[in-house]
Order: C-alpha cells, then sequence, then structure tokens
C-alpha cells in the first residue's frame, strides 16, 4: 500500500556502494595506466578526469546551490593561459602559474558574481554566458598573450616535474589528473557534510526560507562560485600543461561551458559522482564524434549538446544516478 | 520588545498597510486577523525584510531593524513561516530543521541532536529522514514551524499555522503554539481562526484593506463593531 511520504525514503549514497566498490574503484583507477598502456585509452582517461574536475566545480555551484553558471570556460582558459603565460615568457613553474591561475579566477569570480548573483531570476546564467564569450573575444584580440594564436609551450626536456612537462609518458600526467580529481571528490564529499553543504542546498531549493533561517544568500552563493572557477582553473592549468599548445578557441568557448553543464547533467545533478559518470559517459562518445566530424566541434556539437540537455532535463533531471537509484528501489519493491 | 511604529507599504496604486503602529511585549501571544488581502502577510514582510517600507520604523530590542537584510533579522531573534509553506524541498526533514542551527552550532552532530528536539516538539521524529517533498500540508506547516524555531528566535512571526489543515489537527497546532510561549518564546500570530485566537492571544491587532482598525484584548476585540463588520461579519454570515 502506498501511504503518504513510503515512495520518499532517501537513497543515500551508501545504499548505491558503500566502502568496497569504492575501495576497487581506486584501486583500478590507479593500477589502469599499467594495464591499459595504449596512448589514446589513457588520453581519453586524463580528458575524463580533467574535465570531471571542472564538471565537479559546477555541480557545486549549480548542482547543489542552485545558481547557472553558462561560463565556466572563463576560468578554465584563465588557468590554462596562467600557467602558459608565466612559464613561456618568465619560466615560472606551471605548478605556481596554477596558483597564479587560482587567484585570478578568484578574482573574477567575485567581479561577476558579486553584481549578478545577488539579483533574482536568471541574470547570473545570462552574465556569465555573455562575460565567457566576452573573455573569448577579449583574448583572441589581446597580442601580449598570443591573440588568436595563442601560446605555444615551449617544450624543454629536463626537470619534468618543475616543467609540468611529461613527454615520455602520459602515466604521470594521469595520476596528475586523478589526484586533482580525488582532489575534488573529498572535497564535495566533505562540503556535502558541513554546514557549507546544507546551506548551498537551502539556497537552491528556497531561497527566502533560507535566509528567513540566517543564511547570507548572497555570501554563500558567492563562495559557491569561487569553488567552481577554483576547479576549472586547475583543470584548465592542467589541460594547458598536457596539451601544450593553447588559444582562445580551445579554452575559451562557450562551447566547453555548456558540454560541462551537459556532463554534470548527465551524470546526476547535485550527486557527488554525477559529473564523474557523466565524463566518463560523454568524452568517449565526444572524442569519437569530434573524429567523425573531423573537425574540433563546433556549432553541431553546441546544438546537440543543447538538444540532448534538454531531453535529460525533461526526462531524467536526475541523470543516470537518479536512473539507478530507481532501479535499485524497483528492486527492493520486488523484493519485499 | 517588537514595536510597529506606522509602518506605510504601497504596491503601485494598492496601499497594502498604512499607519500600522502596535507593540509586543516580551512573553506574550499577539494575534493578527483581518479578512484575506488585509496586509497581514505583508505586515511580516515588511517586519523580517522581506520588503521594505515606504515610510515608519520597526524597532527590536529597543534598535530600528530597518534595512536589514532578512537572513541579519533572523540573527537578531526573529523567526517566522511563512504562510506559502516554503520547504526545502530536496532536503530532509531533518536537515531541512538543522539549516537554522547552524548559526548557533559549529558541529553538525550538535545540530542534528537539538534539531531531532524540535522534531519531537512539533511530532515529526518519525519522519526525520524523509525528503520534505513527501510530506502532507499538515507535516509541512509542522515542519515550518519546527524549521523557525530551531533558528532559537526570540520572537517568532506564524503565518496562518491553522490555515488549510484539517480540523483534527488544529487543536495539536494550537498547543504547540501555547507551549512555545510557556518555553520563554514571544509570539506573533496570523490567524483566521476566532476561537484559536480567543483561546491563545494576550492582545490582537486587526486589520482591514491596509488599515489597522482596531488593537486591544480579545474580548475587546471580538465586541468591535468594525471588526465584526468588515471580518466577523462576513464569516459568520
Ligand atoms: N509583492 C506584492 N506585489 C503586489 N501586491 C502585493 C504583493 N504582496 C501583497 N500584495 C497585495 O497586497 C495586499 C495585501 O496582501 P497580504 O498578502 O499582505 O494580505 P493578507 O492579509 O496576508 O491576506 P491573506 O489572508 O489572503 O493571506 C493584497 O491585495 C495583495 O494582493
Ligand atoms: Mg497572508
Amino acid at each position: 500500500m502506498v501511504t503518504e511520504g513510503s515512495d520518499t525514503r532517501i537513497v543515500t549514497p551508501r545504499r548505491l556502494g558503500g566502502r568496497i566498490p569504492l575501495i576497487l574503484l581506486s584501486v583500478a583507477a590507479l593500477v589502469f595506466p599499467w594495464v591499459f598502456e595504449d596512448a589514446h585509452t589513457q588520453h581519453v582517461l586524463i580528458m575524463i578526469f580533467i574535465y570531471g574536475l571542472m564538471a565537479l566545480g559546477w555541480n557545486i555551484i549549480a548542482g547543489y546551490c542552485g545558481q547557472i553558471s553558462l561560463g565556466q570556460a572563463i576560468f578554465f582558459g584563465i588557468g590554462a593561459y596562467s600557467t602558459s603565460f608565466l612559464f613561456a615568457n618568465f619560466g615560472i613553474t606551471p605548478w605556481i602559474g596554477m596558483l597564479f591561475g587560482v587567484a585570478v579566477s578568484l578574482v573574477v569570480a567575485v567581479g561577476i558574481g558579486l553584481p549578478t548573483l545577488r539579483l533574482r531570476g536568471h541574470y547570473f546564467a545570462i552574465a556569465t554566458l555573455v562575460i565567457g564569450e566576452i573573455t573569448q573575444t577579449i583574448f583572441i584580440n589581446w597580442e601580449y598573450v598570443g591573440g588568436a594564436t595563442g601560446i605555444w609551450i615551449p617544450i624543454v626536456w629536463d626537470d619534468p616535474w618543475y616543467t609540468f612537462q611529461f613527454h615520455d609518458s602520459k602515466i604521470p600526467t594521469y595520476y596528475i589528473g586523478l589526484a586533482f580529481l580525488t582532489g575534488g571528490l573529498a572535497f564535495t564529499y566533505w562540503m556535502e557534510r558541513s554546514k557549507l553543504g546544507l546551506y548551498f542546498r537551502a539556497i537552491r531549493d528556497e531561497p527566502d526560507a533560507a535566509s528567513s533561517l540566517g543564511v547570507n544568500l548572497g555570501r554563500y552563493k558567492l563562495l559557491a562560485f569561487m569553488i567552481a572557477a577554483t576547479f576549472a582553473s586547475l583543470a584548465g592549468s592542467q589541460f594547458a600543461q598536457y596539451i601544450l599548445v593553447i588559444d582562445p578557441d580551445t579554452v575559451f568557448p562557450l562551447l566547453l561551458s555548456i558540454l560541462i553543464v551537459l556532463m554534470t547533467m548527465l551524470g546526476g545533478l547535485g550527486q557527488i559522482w554525477g559529473p564523474v559518470v557523466g565524463a566518463a559517459v560523454l568524452l568517449p562518445i565526444s572524442e569519437a564524434t569530434r573524429i567523425y566530424f573531423g573537425g574540433q566541434g563546433g556549432a553541431e556539437d553546441l546544438m546537440i549538446y543543447g538538444f540532448l540537455i534538454v531531453i535529460i532535463s525533461v526526462f531524467y533531471p536526475r541523470g543516470l544516478f537518479g536512473l539507478i537509484e530507481r532501479l535499485i528501489k524497483r528492486r527492493d519493491n520486488a523484493g519485499s | 520588545m517588537l514595536a510597529v511604529n506606522y509602518l506605510n507599504k504601497s504596491f503601485g496604486g494598492l496601499q497594502a498597510n498604512q499607519n500600522i503602529n502596535f507593540e509586543v511585549a516580551e512573553g506574550e501571544i499577539l494575534g493578527v486577523i483581518g479578512p484575506n488581502g488585509a496586509g497581514k502577510s505583508t505586515l511580516f514582510d515588511l517586519v523580517t525584510g522581506f520588503e521594505k517600507p515606504d515610510s515608519g520604523d520597526v524597532l527590536f530590542l529597543g534598535k530600528s531593524i530597518l534595512g536589514l537584510r532578512p537572513d541579519q533579522i533572523n540573527r537578531l531573534g526573529i523567526g517566522r513561516t511563512f504562510q506559502k509553506l516554503k520547504p526545502f524541498p530536496q532536503m530532509t526533514v531533518e536537515e531541512n530543521v538543522m539549516v537554522g542551527l547552524m548559526q548557533h552550532v559549529s558541529q553538525m552532530n550538535e545540530a542534528r541532536e537539538e534539531a531531532h528536539r524540535y522534531l519531537e516538539f512539533v511530532g515529526l521524529i518519525d519522519k526525520m529522514s524523509v525528503y520534505a517533498h513527501g510530506l502532507s500540508t499538515g507535516q509541512r506547516k509542522r515542519l515550518e514551524l519546527a524549521r523557525a524555531m530551531a533558528s532559537r528566535p526570540k520572537l517568532l512571526l506564524l503565518d496562518e499555522v491553522t490555515g488549510g489543515v484539517d480540523q483534527k489537527t488544529v487543536p495539536e497546532l494550537v498547543s504547540l503554539v501555547e507551549r512555545l510561549r510557556t518555553e520563554g518564546t514571544t509570539v506573533v500570530l496570523i490567524e483566521h481562526n476566532m476561537k484559536v485566537l480567543m483561546s491563545l492571544a494576550d492582545h490582537v491587532v486587526a486589520l482591514h484593506l491596509g488599515q489597522q482598525i482596531a488593537y486591544g484584548r480579545p474580548q475587546e476585540i471580538q465586541a468591535h463593531k468594525q471588526v465584526i463588520e468588515s471580518y466577523l461579519g462576513a464569516s459568520y454570515a
């Protein structure tokens, strides 16, 4: 019999997994590059880590805090340009460049977020979208940082850990990416169980109620946006050090901001593993279609992504995780 | 404790609050009555910072709270519920209640334990791990109350706690409000049910079309000619 509230028992992540699958997954991730030595497979995994980290950040501002940013590429690009520019021009190690990128991203996030996040409605989404496009245009015309051709990071063979360039093998890049992604997941895990996560979700669900309970909406939305910017910036820096050639079209495109949205929604908005699952499903497909289209991905990709976002939000608003939950519930109900 | 001084608020051409002026003493229950559209909820919005008055002042514990944000006003000690209930639907009942506590405690476990006390108080403890969207209207009302209590307000503004719930739930909610007072919370209560007001309120403010038409003891208000015409007359007809 269906009584009120009987279908609303929560399915916690613990019920979906627990410790053992997590340990198995960790072990698999650690040994993976030694088992699958094929460069293309490793490449796809590295891309999953990098975009997955960026998507984890978007999940915090949008999935948990409910503020839709359509400009995460701004911070990805800032991260990429910071490491590349400082290394190419001054020989500064990308590790420092990475921190510099985060600092710049935080300043830009505050600059964008402070005036727009306190407004109701879609101002924030539109502002991030427009500023993203403007940022790309600025970088295309900014000759000091390479204009439309961007930056070619000088190839150096010595001291790979200082230069953050690994030419012999993808394995160090793989582990660095895995470490950052794990850090992002660990942060999300901690956040979910903290006051921060509670406040973010309260703001997402019902901002008026949240503020009537002492939550400073502006401050916490801005904090969520700064976290998202940090994740994207770190991802951008890693991307630059991996690809070694960056230009405004590859690190600042709207397509990238949209791809991150799609990934997170596909995996499950506001679910800790959502962004990573989404990245793991979408990136291999995206890589394949890129090859299929023979280009870098352009208007066609954008249309396909947009279409998929609409489909998911209408039919599977809780993403793949929602589907899994529903399957588990069905199994439980059948069993009881 | 709370002083509302000649508050005015209009929405376009509509005077939603006109020279509203009364005080709430510590420890009392003040009832607010008035027909639909009288401006009762608007008054709450003005006091809690959700709307800015055109003129007038609101003093809490002797200081003006005009121009403060809702979260700042809550942190000073004013809690409220919403007539149009606003639970956090994608959060559990327990989490809903924990939100208001986080300004007071630093540990999540501490907040969880205290949240259970409020959930027991309103009789929702067995629903604590259910998502709020799965609650009935009566349960949501009680959640709204527990959640507002969790911010440990000195003054609690309740917007129609008994409205829209079935008749057998009303006495439970009434006794909850009574217990609130015994535990030292000052309450302002918007209430359509005259019987409820008679049993609970120390004083009553009557509003009609944005105007304050009466203030006094419940018995005085019940006998007040204008109140009967504008409000009781309509509902007793
Ligand atoms: N944000 C707003 N914008 C425009 N008009 C408003 C707004 N809020 C309230 N009003 C109007 O102000 C008047 C008073 O509304 P209010 O909600 O305060 O009444 P109320 O006494 O709470 O009524 P009810 O018993 O129906 O809850 C109504 O005519 C309402 O339509
Ligand atoms: Mg009202």
